[in-house]
C-alpha cells in the first residue's frame, strides 16, 4: 500500500505546472508516432526493437527518452532522424510522413561527430552549404550560432584541438543553424563528466529558451530527464514498448537547486520503479555465475575497515 | 610561479631528451648494420672464406690478385712445402660479392663523377631517372583507376560485390607472369613496363582503398545525412575529405611497392633503367657498383617516403594519428 502511494505523488502538479501542460497541449502537433514499429533480422534470428509506439509531441516541448538498455530507444531516435527505416505504422513531422533523413530534423549523436578535417567554423557552416545557402550566407549563420554556444573564438580550431563539450556545442551548433523543426539528441552528454554534464544541461535550457526549437532527447541518465524534460517516454525492454509517458511536476524555470525537491525525488522514484527492477533481474542471470572467492593476502592484522 | 617555472623545465628537458634519444635510436638503426659490414670486411678473422693471392710461388695456375678457397690455397701451401718450392704469399679476403664500405662509397662518388667505360652506356643517374619515370607512370596510371574505383567500392556495396570478387582473384596471379603478355601487346619498351607496374599496383590498390573508405567513422556519415547531405555531395564532401589522411598513408605503402615491381618490370622486352645498370655491372663483377645502385634505390624511395610523411603531417594538421609516427 506505502508503494501504491508513492507511486502516486508524481502526478500531483501545481497549479503553475498544470497550466504549463495545458499551453503546451494547445500548442501544434510537430512529431507524432502512431503504432511505430521496427523489427530487423539479426543473427539471433528476427528481432523486434519497437513495437506499437505512440506520442504526439508539441512545439517548443522537451520530451526525454528513458528505459533500460536494450529498449530501443538509440532505435526511435535513429527511426526519427531517418536513419533507420520503421517497419510498421508512421511517424509525421508537421502531419507529414517522414521516409528518409532530412535536415528538418537534426541530430546531436554521442559520438563526436564532427568533421575532423573542417574546423569549427566550418563544421558549422557545412549545413547551410549542403543546402544551397552561399559561402557568406552560411559563414554569417554559423559565426551567429557559435556565438549562441560561447564558441565564437575558437572559430578557426580543429575539432580535435577541443575538449568533450566544447565539442558537443559545436554539434548543436551544427544541429541548430539549419534551423530544424526538431533536434534529436543521443545521449549526447554521456560521454561528458559530471560538471560538464551540468553545465550543458543548463546551457540546453537556455537556448530552447531562446529558439523555437522541440527536442527529443535520449538519456539513461535519470536526473537528466527531470532536470530537462517536460515529459518523459518511459519505455520497456525487449521489445521496445512504450511504459508510460510522464509529465515531469518539477516547475520551469528549471535550476540545480531542484535536484532534491519533492516534486524531483517522486518522478525519480518513479522512474526507478520502472525501469530498475526488471534490468536487475535480467542481468542478473549473467552476473549470477561470476562468484567471486575471495582470499586474503594480507596479514591479519592489516586491516583497511 | 617558481614551482611553475621549473616544471616547465623539466618538462621541457625531459621533452628534448626523449627527442635525442628518439635521433640516436633512428641513427642507431642505421649504424647497426653498417657496422656488422664494417667488421665483416675490415676485421680479416671475421668470415673472410678466401685467399688474395699476393705471390704466386711455385704454384703453377696462381695469379697474383686471384682469389682462391682457404682450403685449396691451404693445400696448395702444404704440396708446395713438400716439394720444396717456392710457397704462394696471400692475404685473407671476402668473395668478390662482397666488397668493402669504402669501395662501395667510392663507387657510388665515381658513379656521378666518372663517363661509364663504354660510351653508348647511360650514367648512372640516367638510368635511375628512367626508372624513376616508369615508377611515375606506372604508379599514376594505376592511381588514376584504383582510387576512385576503390572509394566507390568502398561506399556502395553494390559496386564492391560487382567487382571486388574478381580482383580478389586476379591479384593473385603475379604481376610478372604477365611480362610475355605485356610484351607481345605493348611492343618492348616502356609501355609494357609501365604496365606491369599497374597490374602489379593496381589491384591492391582497389582492394585497401575500399577498406579504407569502409573504416570511416558512419556517424560522420549519418551526421552528414541529417545535415541534408545529397548522394553525390556525400562522396565528395565526406567520405572523400574523411579518408583522405588514410588515402595518402595507402599510397605511400603502394608507392613501395611499386618499387618492388620496378626490377621485374624493367627485365622485360629490353631491359632498362637501374635494373639494366645493375645486371650490367654484376656481368663485369664491378659489385661495387652493384651495392651503389641499389643503395641509391633505397635512398630514394626511403627519401621520397620521408618527404611525402611530412608534406603529409603539413597537408592534414586535422589527422592525430599522423602524430605517432
Amino acid at each position: 500500500m506505502t508503494i501504491d502511494t508513492g507511486n502516486k505523488t508524481y502526478l500531483q502538479q501545481s497549479d503553475a505546472v498544470r497550466a504549463r501542460f495545458d499551453k503546451i497541449r494547445q500548442r501544434e502537433v510537430i512529431l507524432e508516432a502512431r503504432h511505430l514499429g521496427k523489427k530487423y533480422i539479426s543473427a539471433q534470428g528476427e528481432v523486434e526493437a519497437l513495437r506499437d509506439i505512440n506520442f504526439e509531441i508539441h512545439r517548443r516541448e522537451i520530451v526525454c527518452v528513458v528505459g533500460p538498455s536494450g529498449c530501443g530507444k538509440s532505435t526511435l531516435v535513429r527511426t526519427l532522424a531517418g536513419l533507420e527505416k520503421h517497419s510498421s505504422g508512421e511517424m509525421l513531422l508537421d502531419g507529414k510522413p517522414v521516409t528518409g533523413p532530412g535536415q528538418d530534423r537534426g541530430m546531436v549523436f554521442q559520438g563526436y561527430s564532427l568533421f575532423p578535417w573542417l574546423t569549427v567554423k566550418k563544421n558549422v557552416m557545412f549545413g547551410p552549404e549542403m543546402n544551397g545557402a552561399s559561402h557568406d550566407m552560411a559563414e554569417r549563420d554559423a559565426l551567429l550560432w557559435l556565438e549562441l554556444v560561447g564558441l565564437d573564438k575558437f572559430a578557426n580550431a580543429y575539432p580535435h584541438q577541443l575538449s568533450g563539450g566544447m565539442r558537443q556545442r559545436v554539434a548543436i551548433a551544427r544541429a541548430l543553424v539549419n534551423q530544424p523543426r526538431i533536434l534529436l539528441m543521443d545521449e549526447p552528454f554521456g560521454a561528458l563528466d559530471a560538471q560538464t554534464r551540468i553545465k550543458m544541461q543548463t546551457n540546453l535550457l537556455d537556448i530552447w529558451r531562446n529558439v523555437d526549437i522541440t527536442i527529443v532527447f535520449i538519456t539513461h541518465d535519470l536526473d537528466e530527464a527531470i532536470f530537462l524534460a517536460d515529459r518523459i517516454l518511459v519505455l520497456k525492454a525487449h521489445p521496445g514498448e512504450v511504459q508510460e509517458m510522464i509529465e515531469v511536476p518539477v516547475p520551469r524555470p528549471r535550476s540545480t537547486a531542484q535536484f532534491g525537491g519533492p516534486e524531483f525525488r517522486a518522478t525519480k522514484q518513479r522512474l526507478e520503479e520502472l525501469i530498475h527492477p526488471p534490468v536487475q533481474h535480467e542481468e542478473n542471470e549473467d552476473e549470477k555465475a561470476i562468484k567471486p572467492h575471495l582470499l586474503r593476502f594480507t596479514h591479519v592484522t592489516d586491516n583497511v575497515e | 610561479m617558481f614551482g611553475t617555472g621549473m616544471s616547465n623545465v623539466s618538462g621541457w628537458l625531459s621533452k628534448s631528451l626523449m627527442a635525442r634519444r628518439h635521433a640516436l635510436q633512428v641513427l642507431g638503426s642505421f649504424l647497426l648494420p653498417l657496422l656488422i659490414w664494417c667488421a665483416v670486411s675490415y676485421l680479416p678473422f671475421i668470415w673472410h672464406p678466401k685467399m688474395l693471392v699476393e705471390v704466386p710461388g711455385g704454384v703453377d695456375y696462381f695469379r697474383a690478385g686471384m682469389l682462391v678457397d682457404k682450403s685449396v690455397f691451404q693445400d696448395e701451401l702444404t704440396s708446395m712445402q713438400a716439394q720444396n718450392l717456392e710457397l704462394p704469399q696471400g692475404k685473407p679476403a671476402n668473395p668478390i660479392y662482397l666488397p668493402a664500405p669504402h669501395e662501395v662509397a667510392k663507387a657510388f662518388y665515381t658513379a656521378f663523377t666518372k663517363a661509364p667505360e663504354q660510351k653508348d652506356l647511360p650514367w648512372l643517374h640516367e638510368s635511375l631517372w628512367h626508372s624513376v619515370t616508369i615508377i611515375f607512370w606506372g604508379f599514376l596510371i594505376s592511381s588514376l583507376i584504383g582510387v576512385p574505383l576503390g572509394i566507390l567500392s568502398g561506399t556502395y556495396s553494390s559496386m564492391a560485390r560487382l567487382n571486388e570478387p574478381f580482383i580478389e582473384f586476379f591479384r593473385y596471379l603475379p604481376a610478372p607472369a604477365f611480362g610475355a603478355l605485356a610484351v607481345a601487346v605493348l611492343g618492348i619498351y616502356d609501355a609494357p613496363k609501365i604496365s606491369i607496374i599497374v597490374i602489379g599496383t593496381l589491384f591492391q590498390q582497389i582492394l585497401i582503398i575500399a577498406n579504407t573508405t569502409r573504416k570511416l567513422d558512419p556517424t560522420i556519415v549519418e551526421a552528414a545525412l541529417t545535415l541534408g547531405t545529397g548522394r553525390l555531395r556525400m562522396l565528395s564532401r565526406v567520405v572523400v575529405p574523411g579518408i583522405l589522411p588514410d588515402l595518402y598513408r595507402d599510397q605511400r605503402i603502394l608507392l613501395g611497392w611499386a618499387w618492388t615491381y620496378l626490377i621485374v618490370a624493367e627485365l622485360i622486352g629490353t631491359s632498362s633503367g637501374i635494373t639494366w645498370f645493375i645486371t650490367q655491372q654484376a656481368r663485369y663483377q664491378h659489385f661495387d657498383n652493384v651495392y651503389a645502385a641499389i643503395m641509391m634505390i633505397g635512398i630514394i624511395g626511403f627519401g621520397m617516403d620521408i618527404l611525402l610523411g611530412k608534406l603529409g603531417r603539413r597537408l592534414f594538421p586535422w589527422d592525430r594519428s599522423q602524430k605517432k609516427e
